[in-house]
């Protein structure tokens, strides 16, 4: 059974004067415990459609079913990674990981040993009692990464999570990101207008168009893991998605000047 | 600087350049003041004006708060109670004073009606903006995370409005302190605002500039508490730091 289908999805912005089609007939299944990557310039609708997904502003038409049932509301069952670090300010990175977990009414030993756990996996120990504001962009995200796993999601949502990381930082992340994946077996829905992210990342990558957004390519991604980004198959693939979306990126590019 | 202008005060005062009903010589003051403190009276109106203080600013938060949260999750709400905020909120406390003497008559209540009154407008404005200016992206995250509404007001609205309802704290506490002396000038006979009005009638100028300061060290002191206060509530808060 497919895990998660969208189904003739399509999503419209109405404004004041003018409205935006955001999203036009997409249709994508994934399966559970694939890795898929939305690829894509910026305005395509890799937001739009991954905020549907998360329940935040349903589609317009067409459905989204998770193991089969319809999509209506957000949920823990979908977990979301934003790309603005969405982490509770106020509170200290262990009482951020711990969050989910009190609202689900666990125990607070069981929480307590969650915590601690997942502090180690996430290499957040030391930082256990600090607030957000004295950590670094990538231990942000770090800790929201670790309050996910902690209401242990079946399904995780990124969105451009990584975006705003230095490249040493990310690539770290990345590989974090990847053996807690292949640990866990979760499935992700991951958004990244980088070509290298998603071949080093995805076990399929889905190209999208711009404006309206639908589906160019759905490109399955077979090398083995850990993923070299100078081997040969790598820039093979990676030239023939980057004409793609480069395809796209003049179109996004032609209605920045315009404005 | 301050200790020349006090040496300068004093030998001014000494010289019999002005007569010490128009302005009482420092040594006079700390004396009197000191009389003041000794007769017990001191500590009696003191307490008097900080009980006001604290009581009806208890009441006018206490009230505003709660309003404030749910004008700020609540349009509807919102909708509802705001235009007669928005005639109530300019009208200044000490114009409420002769419909508080009609409705309270004299004594502790009409004073406690007008600290509250003073106390409530800031924190509830305040609060609203605090409220619906939460950003979005917390409310998106704690609904991921399968929060209902009540731990969502508590864990997360609440806490991300706490700095704008700190400031209106601040402002309330600011108003109580002046409203506080204004109503015992008038509605009560004790509190240090009634000392220092009793003081004129005996022309006892070293009693009122005594009171005068007083009352600026207390609201000095209710300030550094409100800046303790703030800095213990605001830890996790960036604009603190820098
Ligand atoms: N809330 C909104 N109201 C109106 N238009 C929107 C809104 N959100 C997104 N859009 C428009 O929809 C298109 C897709 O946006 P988005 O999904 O954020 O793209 P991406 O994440 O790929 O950069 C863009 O053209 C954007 O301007
Ligand atoms: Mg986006």
């Amino acid at each position: 059974m497919d895990y998660i289908s969208i189904n003739s999805v399509s999503k419209v912005f109405t404004g004041k004067d003018a409205s935006v089609q955001a999203l036009q007939d997409i249709n994508l299944t994934i399966n559970k415990g694939e890795f898929v990557c939305l690829l894509g310039p910026s305005g395509c609708g890799k937001s739009t459609l991954l905020n549907a997904v998360a329940g935040f502003a349903l589609p317009t038409s067409g459905e989204i079913l998770l193991k089969g049932r319809k999509v209506t509301e957000p949920g823990p069952d979908r977990g979301v990674v934003f790309q603005e670090y969405a982490i509770f300010p106020w509170m200290t990175v262990a009482k951020n990981i711990a969050f989910g977990l009190e609202i689900k009414g666990v125990s607070a030993k069981e929480v307590e040993e969650r915590v601690v756990m997942l502090m180690e996996t996430l290499k957040l120990s030391e930082f256990r009692d600090r607030f957000p504001k004295d950590l670094s962009g990538g231990m942000r995200q770090r800790v929201a990464i670790a309050r996910l796993l902690a209401i242990d999601s079946p399904v995780m949502l990124m969105d451009e999570p990584f975006g705003a990381l230095d490249a040493l930082t990310r690539r770290t992340l990345q590989d974090e990101l990847l053996r807690i994946w292949r640990e866990s077996g979760k499935t992700i829905l991951f958004v990244t207008h980088s070509i290298e992210e998603s071949l080093y990342l995805a076990s399929r990558i889905v190209v999208m168009t711009y404006r309206p957004g639908r589906i160019k390519r759905n490109q399955l991604v077979e090398m083995p893991y850990p993923r070299d980004p100078a081997g040969t198959e790598f820039n093979r693939l990676k030239r023939e998605l980057g004409e793609l979306v480069m395809a796209e990126q003049v179109l996004y590019t032609n209605d920045e000047l315009r404005l | 600087m301050p200790l020349l202008l006090l040496v300068f005060w004093e030998a001014v005062c000494r010289a019999g350049m002005v007569s010490p009903i128009m302005l009482p010589s420092p040594t006079a003051i700390v004396l009197k003041w000191g009389e003041w403190l000794l007769s017990g009276e001191l500590l009696i109106d003191v307490v008097g004006s900080m009980g006001r203080v604290v009581g009806g600013f208890l009441i006018g938060a206490g009230l505003a708060l709660p309003l404030g949260l749910f004008m700020g999750a609540s349009p509807r709400i919102y909708e509802y109670c705001n235009p007669i905020i928005q005639v109530l909120r300019p009208i200044p406390p000490i114009a409420w004073i002769p419909m508080s003497i009609l409705w309270f008559g004299l004594g502790n209540p009409p004073a406690i009606f007008l600290i509250s009154l003073g106390a409530f407008f800031p924190v509830l404005m305040n609060t609203i903006a605090g409220v619906q200016n939460v950003d979005s992206i917390y409310l998106r995250a704690s609904l991921n995370l399968g929060a209902g509404k009540g731990i969502m007001f508590r864990r997360v609205i609440l806490p991300a409005a706490t700095p704008y309802i700190l400031a209106g704290v601040r402002i309330g506490i600011g108003t109580a302190f002046i409203v506080v002396i204004v109503s015992e000038m008038i509605a009560v006979n004790n509190g240090l605002g009634y000392r220092i009005l009793e003081a004129r009638e005996f022309m006892w100028s070293d009693k009122i500039i005594a009171g005068m300061i007083t009352i600026g060290l207390l609201g000095l002191a209710i300030d550094q508490l409100m800046n303790r206060l703030n800095n213990y509530l605001l830890r996790w808060h960036r604009g603190l730091d820098s």
